[in-house]
C-alpha cells in the first residue's frame, strides 16, 4: 500500500510559490529524504503531509487520505516533529506528554517508557525551560512517537543532539514509514527527494552524495 | 470531546499556576481603574445605575486583558499544531478556552467586587448576593464566549492586541446593557431592588446565540 501520493502538489504564501509540481509517491515502510537549502520548500511539504497546510493545487494522498478534505482522519495516525519542539515550556517533560497522551489516548505507562528510552526519566519532572537544546529535542522526539504513528515527518530529528542521544532517539525513529528532511549529504532513504526554489529538482531511488551537494551550491 | 476539553483545560490551569499572568493583571487594571474613578469623580460612594456602570465597565476591559492573554501559549509554544495533529474535535478547544476565560472572570470577581465595596459603592453588595452572583455568572458566560471567538481570530494576525479591543468590546454592547441594567436595582442604596427578568432573558439569549455562533465557526477560525 502507498503511504504517501503526491500529484503535482503545490502551495504559495501569498504571491511567494513555496512548493510546486512536487509528484511523488512513497510505499509503506519506506523512508522518503528530503534535502534541499533554507527556503526550498521543505518544511511547506513536511506541514502540508501532517494536515496543518492546505495545498493549494495538485492532489495530496497520506495513508490513503486525501488531503485536506479528510484531514481528520489522517491526525493522529501522523508524528510530527518540526523545528518547533510543540512543549509548553513551563511544564515539565512528563506534563508535556500527559497533555499529548489525554489527546491521543495514550496510556500513561507509554510515558515513563519512553522518557526511560530518550534517556530523560531523571529530569522528567523539570521544566522544559530549564532543559539544554538536546534534551528539548529528545523530549520532541518523545512526543512526536508517543502515540506509535504509522507516518513519520521528521524535520531534522537528530538536530542539537550529541552522538550519544542520537543513538538514544535514533531507534525510536527508525523501521516504520517516514519523511525524514536532513542537511546530511549522506542520509539515504529509500526515495530521495530533492527541492530547489519550491520546485522538484530530483526525486529518484539512487541519489548520489555529490548530487545532494549540488542542491547547496 | 469531553477528555480533550479536559486535558485542554488541566494544562492551562497548570500553566496559569505556575506562571500566573491573566488574573493579576485582571485584578490589579480593575482596582487601579475604581481608584482613578474615586478620584475623577470626586465621590466617596456611587450607587444604582452609576456603580452597576462602572463596574460592567471595568469588568469589561479587564476581560480584555485575559483575552489577549487567552491564546498565547498556544501561538508561542506551538500549542496549535501540537492540538490540530491530535484526533480530537477542535470545539474542544473553544470549550475550554471559554471554561478557562469563565474561570478567570469568576476569580477576578471575587477580588474586583470587594475592592468596588471598599473604593465606590455605597451600599452593601452582600444582600443581593445570590442575585448579583447570577447577573455575574450570565454575563460571564457571554464574555467568556465572545472572548474566545475573537481571541481565536486575533492570534492568527500581527494586530492582535488591537484586534481583540476593536471586535471583543463593540459585541459586548448588548451584553454590557443587560449586565449593567439588571446590577442597578441591586446596588442601590436603601434596600436591593428586585432583579429584572428581561433582562436575565436577555443575557441568556445572547450566551445562546453566541455560544451556538461560536460553536459553527470556531472550526474555520483554527484553519491557517
Amino acid at each position: 500500500m502507498r503511504a504517501i501520493e503526491l500529484a503535482d502538489v503545490g502551495r504559495a504564501y501569498g504571491e511567494r510559490v513555496a512548493l510546486s509540481g512536487v509528484t511523488l509517491a512513497v510505499e509503506e515502510g519506506e523512508t522518503l529524504a528530503v534535502f534541499g537549502a533554507n527556503g526550498a520548500g521543505k518544511t511547506t511539504l513536511l506541514r502540508i503531509l501532517a494536515s496543518l497546510l492546505r495545498p493549494h493545487r495538485g492532489e495530496a494522498r497520506v495513508l490513503g487520505h486525501v488531503l485536506p478534505k479528510e484531514g481528520w482522519a489522517v491526525r493522529g495516525k501522523v508524528g510530527f516533529l518540526g523545528h518547533d519542539p510543540l512543549l509548553y515550556r513551563d511544564l515539565t517533560a512528563r506534563e508535556n506528554l500527559e497533555f499529548h497522551a489525554r489527546l491521543h489516548k495514550v496510556p500513561f505507562a507509554r510515558i515513563d517508557e519512553l522518557l526511560e528510552a530518550v534517556g530523560l526519566a531523571r529530569r522528567a519532572d523539570d521544566p522544559v525551560h530549564t532543559f539544554s537544546r538536546g534534551m528539548i529535542q529528545r523530549t520532541a522526539v518523545a512526543r512526536a512517537v508517543l502515540h506509535a504513528p504509522e507516518l513519520l515527518l521528521l524535520d531534522e530529528p537528530l538536530a542539537g543532539l550529541d552522538p550519544g542521544a542520537a543513538a538514544l532517539v535514533e531507534p525510536l525513529i527508525s523501521g516504520g514509514t517516514r519523511v525524514v528532511i536532513s542537511h546530511d549529504p549522506t542520509f539515504r532513504g529509500d526515495l530521495t527527494l530533492g527541492l530547489r526554489d519550491g520546485r522538484v529538482a530530483f526525486c529518484e531511488r539512487d541519489v548520489t552524495t555529490d548530487d545532494v551537494r549540488a542542491l547547496y551550491a | 470531546m469531553r477528555s480533550a476539553v479536559g486535558a485542554l483545560l488541566r494544562k492551562d490551569l497548570l500553566l496559569q499556576r505556575r506562571t500566573p499572568e491573566a488574573v493579576p493583571a485582571m485584578v490589579l487594571f480593575s482596582i487601579g481603574t475604581f481608584v482613578l474613578f474615586h478620584f475623577a469623580l470626586d465621590e466617596r460612594e456611587v450607587t444604582g445605575n452609576l456603580a452597576s456602570g462602572i463596574l460592567w465597565v471595568t469588568l469589561l476591559f479587564a476581560a480584555v486583558l485575559g483575552i489577549n492573554r487567552l491564546f498565547v501559549s498556544e501561538r508561542e509554544e506551538g500549542g496549535f499544531d501540537g492540538f490540530l495533529l491530535a484526533p480530537v474535535d477542535r470545539t474542544s478547544m473553544l470549550v475550554a478556552k471559554a471554561i478557562l476565560l469563565f474561570l478567570f472572570l469568576s476569580v477576578v470577581e471575587v477580588f474586583v467586587l470587594a475592592a468596588f465595596t471598599i473604593l465606590l459603592l455605597g451600599p452593601s453588595p452582600w444582600g443581593p448576593l445570590p442575585e448579583l452572583i447570577l447577573v455575574l455568572a450570565l454575563a460571564n458566560a457571554g464574555i467568556a464566549v465572545i472572548g474566545t471567538l475573537v481571541a481565536a481570530l486575533a492570534i492568527q494576525t500581527r494586530a492582535r492586541d488591537l484586534i481583540v479591543p476593536l471586535i471583543a468590546l463593540p459585541l459586548s454592547v448588548p451584553l454590557v446593557i443587560a449586565a449593567a441594567r439588571a446590577c442597578a436595582p441591586l446596588l442601590t442604596e436603601g434596600g436591593a431592588g428586585a432583579l429584572e427578568a428581561r433582562w436575565l432573558a436577555i443575557l441568556g439569549l445572547y450566551d445562546l446565540v453566541f455560544g451556538l455562533l461560536a460553536y459553527a465557526i470556531f472550526d474555520f477560525l483554527l484553519e491557517e
